[in-house]
């Protein structure tokens, strides 16, 4: 299935869960925020949220800034 | 101790700092330390997909300095907001330096989405830190809105130019109860200072750090600075005369 991830197409295994595209990224949960389709999902529910063919996620982590 | 109190927390040091544009990570390290800094602002953006595994939070120290996660770059209280939940839900703070800008150009503060920002953020349970104009109306309503610091600016940011409108800041502290942090403008220490001793409560910088040619001398330079501002504020300066007074008596003078 295809997902937009950070607003670029990426092919993700049917029934992917956040965790594990996290998990294929090398990205820890820590200091991170995930939303799906513009709904922020809490940490503790990556492992149970799937992902469904064209959702919209942003992963979102703290960059220098004033 | 002198401290300075924002909503439920306390910090040591009355300057805050920024985390952008510094040469290396190294250098924000050592600046950080060097500025005396517990409060750092950082911002929030997309994870860079093709280096997802660096990550700024790996470089501070989190027992030393508590984030203060900011909104720049929104353009809409829409796009705050939604930035100000992802942060707290990345970072698990309630902090927010919630800014909304109005053009590209000044970076100056959209005010009637900044206060509509603000209104839904303080009901969700933020402890919001606006950055604002040095307009004490604005401060005001800002203050009525339930933000736990009202952050006017000094300038535009990045600009350096200093405190443009004391008289703007002196009313904001006449009228406003909740702490005043100058935010944005400031060039070098002697604009620090000069905030400090109007009797705001606290700054916060980056651009006047991170790009400075030495920037680790330079967030000494400013820690100094916001000290001695705060203590010539304290101390209580003389007034200001046209003309002499002697320093040495005028009893016993040879004759």
């Amino acid at each position: 299935m295809k997902i937009k991830l950070n607003g670029e197409i990426k092919e993700l295994p049917d029934g992917a869960t956040i965790e594990a595209l996290l998990e294929s990224l090398s990205i820890k949960a820590q200091g991170i925020a995930v939303e799906v389709n513009r709904e922020i999902v809490p940490k503790r529910l990556f492992g149970a949220s799937t992902l469904n063919e064209g959702d919209a996620v942003e992963i979102v982590r703290m960059v220098g800034g004033g | 101790m002198d401290t300075v109190k924002i909503g439920k927390y306390v910090f040591k040091s009355r300057l805050m700092v920024g985390t952008g544009k510094y040469p290396s990570n190294e250098i924000m390290v050592k600046a950080l330390e060097a500025s005396g800094a517990d409060l750092v602002t950082v911002a929030v953006r997309r994870v860079n997909l093709d280096r997802s595994k660096e990550s700024l939070l790996d470089h501070i120290d989190l027992k030393k300095y508590r984030l203060l996660p900011n909104t720049a770059a929104c353009y809409t209280a829409d796009d705050a907001i939604r930035t100000a939940r992802l942060a707290r839900e990345a970072l698990d703070t309630d902090l927010i330096k919630l800014e909304v800008i109005g053009d590209e150009k000044t970076l100056f503060p959209d005010n009637e989405a900044l206060l509509e920002a603000a209104k839904v953020l303080v009901k969700e349970g933020f402890t919001v830190m606006p950055y604002s104009n040095d307009d004490p109306i604005m401060a005001k309503k800002l203050e009525d809105a339930g933000c736990a610091a009202v952050m006017p600016l000094a300038a535009p940011i990045g600009s350096g130019l200093g405190i443009r409108n004391p008289y703007n800041i002196r009313i904001i502290l006449e009228t406003v109860k909740v702490p005043i942090i100058v935010d944005a403008g400031v060039g070098t220490a002697s604009d620090a200072a000069i905030a400090m001793e109007l009797g705001c409560d606290g700054l916060l910088m980056n651009t006047a750090i991170a790009s400075a040619k030495d920037p680790v001398a330079m967030a000494r330079a400013m820690n100094l600075a916001t000290e001695a501002g705060r203590l010539a504020f304290t101390s209580g300066r003389i007034p200001r005369k046209l003309y002499a007074t002697a320093s040495s008596p005028l009893s016993g003078l040879i004759e």
